[in-house]
């Protein structure tokens, strides 16, 4: 492997040292969820071992420290995605928490009677039903740009359903079934010239490649950590500079005011203003580490890593004839991860007996309902790489696909 | 593999490439749709019933093995049955499926589900029919 040490990364990852049914794990389910290395893990531990304490609220030593901690992993963050301004980073529970903030706040009061929404056809329900809930709402049109006949995001089919009817375009950057990734800093240059704004569902995109939001020019941005090495119940939404005031608070209580009067309140300033409550402080300084551990091995590293995963894949999975690929052909512009089918085997089955073999992989319909039935299939299986898979995972998969083609005659 | 040969059983693999029960069913007086949302499984049950007899009954859809053998075994076991009867084998088969002791051999061809009860992730699967029918009956 050229361009990391995966045999020196495995051993930073203990749960690979799990056994499923005896076997070595094979983990393919990284679009999922993605496995910790140790330094993660520890950092979950130092938290509570050193620097507990509620943020922003009491005068005493350790509330120093948390707080310096919380609003440092605001200001990597930051970095991390190239956003101009660290109030631009709020903290959430994942994606789907990040994309609902905005549906409910900038959503319900900027989104009108008669306005339209543009959506792609494989979205992820995440970045769906939010809209559907403001469309029901406010009485707008959802629109949902169609695939080319190479599984692609056409191009050709956005521009002819923009209009200066659009107020918002919600795309993912990276297909978490076809594996394509969608060119969003020209959709957003498009949008913008309608006066649309544009959100991006980066939950694919962000642990797999460089990501510059000011270069993208993306009004929104979502993302969850749990997908790029950190832990569960950390997320983030970025708020462009320039929408900060628009956009009103989400949740309301603690931690979020200015001044409260029996009938009234105002807002602190953002980011507080939108992050009431306490927040995952331990995520956010885990996430941290997860960062730390991702641009040791570069995300450079990492995305070219996942692209010879990715052409090997396709090159062996193309040699079984009894499977069948979903997603562009090339291994161009695509991201690390394989969605199939084995003909006249359901995905579960497949799931099942690759299982057996400690391959774990996912089957269903990924929280894509629409883009199934546009692909006109029930379910798929699907393999996704992270930088700690090999060739031989690969390999290995193809040859839980024969035993499969076995019991499935 | 020993976990394999139980799930995927000959029986099992019989039931689910070449079920005769697999049909939609003309005159008949029941129909319900089984859905299982998270993995997509989805089935029609058929009843024809004669006062509280289930006279005739058939199912169409799609799924994986487990859950179209389990459907067929199902209507095996149910037809010409009555109500009452028929809700008692359901119960027995969810029971198995759960890892209670039953007296299997009154399930017939479904008895050999039981070995679904060790695959977590697929008792759902097995279960569908036999709900969709609880809720028709
Ligand atoms: C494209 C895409 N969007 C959104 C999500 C939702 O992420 P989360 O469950 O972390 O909110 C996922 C994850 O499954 C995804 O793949």
């Amino acid at each position: 492997m050229k361009y990391v040490d995966v045999e020196k990364i495995k051993k930073d990852f203990p749960i690979l040292n799990v056994k499923p049914h005896g076997k070595k794990l094979i983990y393919l389910d990284n679009a999922a969820t993605t496995q910790k290395p140790i330094e993660v893990i520890k950092a979950m531990d130092k938290y509570y071992e050193e620097l507990n304490a509620n943020v922003y609220r009491s005068p005493h030593y350790l509330s120093a420290l948390s707080t310096q901690a919380y609003e440092e992993a605001r200001e990597r963050v930051k970095k991390f995605i190239n956003a101009k301004r660290e109030e631009s980073i709020i903290f959430t529970r994942n994606t789907t928490e990040s994309i609902n903030f905005i549906a409910y706040t900038w959503g319900m009061k900027y989104i009108n009677e008669g306005d339209e929404i543009i959506l792609t056809i494989a979205e992820h329900h995440s970045n769906m039903l939010p809209w559907q809930m403001v469309a029901e709402a406010k009485k707008a049109r959802l629109k949902y740009v169609h695939l080319d006949e190479n599984f692609r995001l056409s191009m050709k089919d956005f521009k002819e359903k923009m209009s200066d009817k659009v107020k918002l375009v919600a795309v993912q950057h990276m297909s978490n079934v076809l594996g394509i990734i969608n060119p969003v800093e020209e959709i957003t240059h498009i949008a913008h010239k309608y006066g649309a704004k544009v959100l991006i569902d980066g939950a694919q995109s962000v642990p797999h490649m460089l990501i510059d939001v000011q270069k993208i020019g993306c009004d929104f941005f979502a993302f969850s950590g749990h997908k790029m090495l950190g832990p569960m119940g950390i997320g983030v939404l970025y708020i462009k500079e320039d929408l900060l005031s628009d956009v009103p608070p989400f949740l309301r209580g603690g931690e979020m005011i200015d001044e409260v009067f029996e009938d009234r309140a105002t807002f602190a300033p953002p980011p507080l203003k939108f992050e009431a409550g306490t927040p995952n402080v331990k995520g956010a300084c885990v996430l941290v580490s997860a960062i730390d551990y991702i641009e040791k091995i570069g995300l450079s590293n990492i995305h070219n890593h996942e692209g010879e995963l990715l052409e090997y894949g396709l090159q062996k999975m193309k040699e079984l004839d009894f499977v069948k690929l979903y997603g562009p052909k090339d291994a161009k512009e695509r991201g690390g991860l394989i969605s199939f089918n084995v003909e006249g085997v359901h995905p579960h089955d497949v799931a099942t007996i690759l299982d057996e073999e400690g391959i774990a992989v996912r089957s269903g319909h990924h929280c894509c309902l629409p883009l199934m039935r546009y692909l006109g299939v029930p379910a798929t299986v699907r393999a996704s790489f992270y930088l700690y898979n090999d060739f031989d995972d690969i390999d290995a998969l193809v040859e839980g696909l024969k035993k499969v083609r076995k019991w499935f005659k | 593999m020993s976990d394999l040969n139980q799930l995927y059983s000959e029986v099992i693999m019989e039931h689910y490439e070449n079920s005769p029960h697999e049909k939609e069913l003309k005159d008949a007086t029941h129909k319900e749709r089984g859905y299982n949302p998270l993995c997509g499984d989805n089935i029609t049950l058929y009843l024809k019933m004669n006062g509280d007899i289930i006279e005739d009954a058939s199912f169409t859809g799609h799924g994986c093995a487990i859950s179209q053998a389990s459907t067929s075994m199902m209507i095996d076991l149910i037809k010409g049955k009555d109500k009452k009867e028929a809700l008692r084998l359901v119960q027995k088969f969810i029971d198995m499926i759960h890892k209670k002791d039953v007296n299997l051999d009154e399930l017939g061809d479904a008895q050999v589900l039981q070995g679904v009860s060790d695959f977590p992730a697929r008792v759902k699967c097995a279960l569908l029919a036999w709900k969709t029918l609880q809720e028709i009956l």
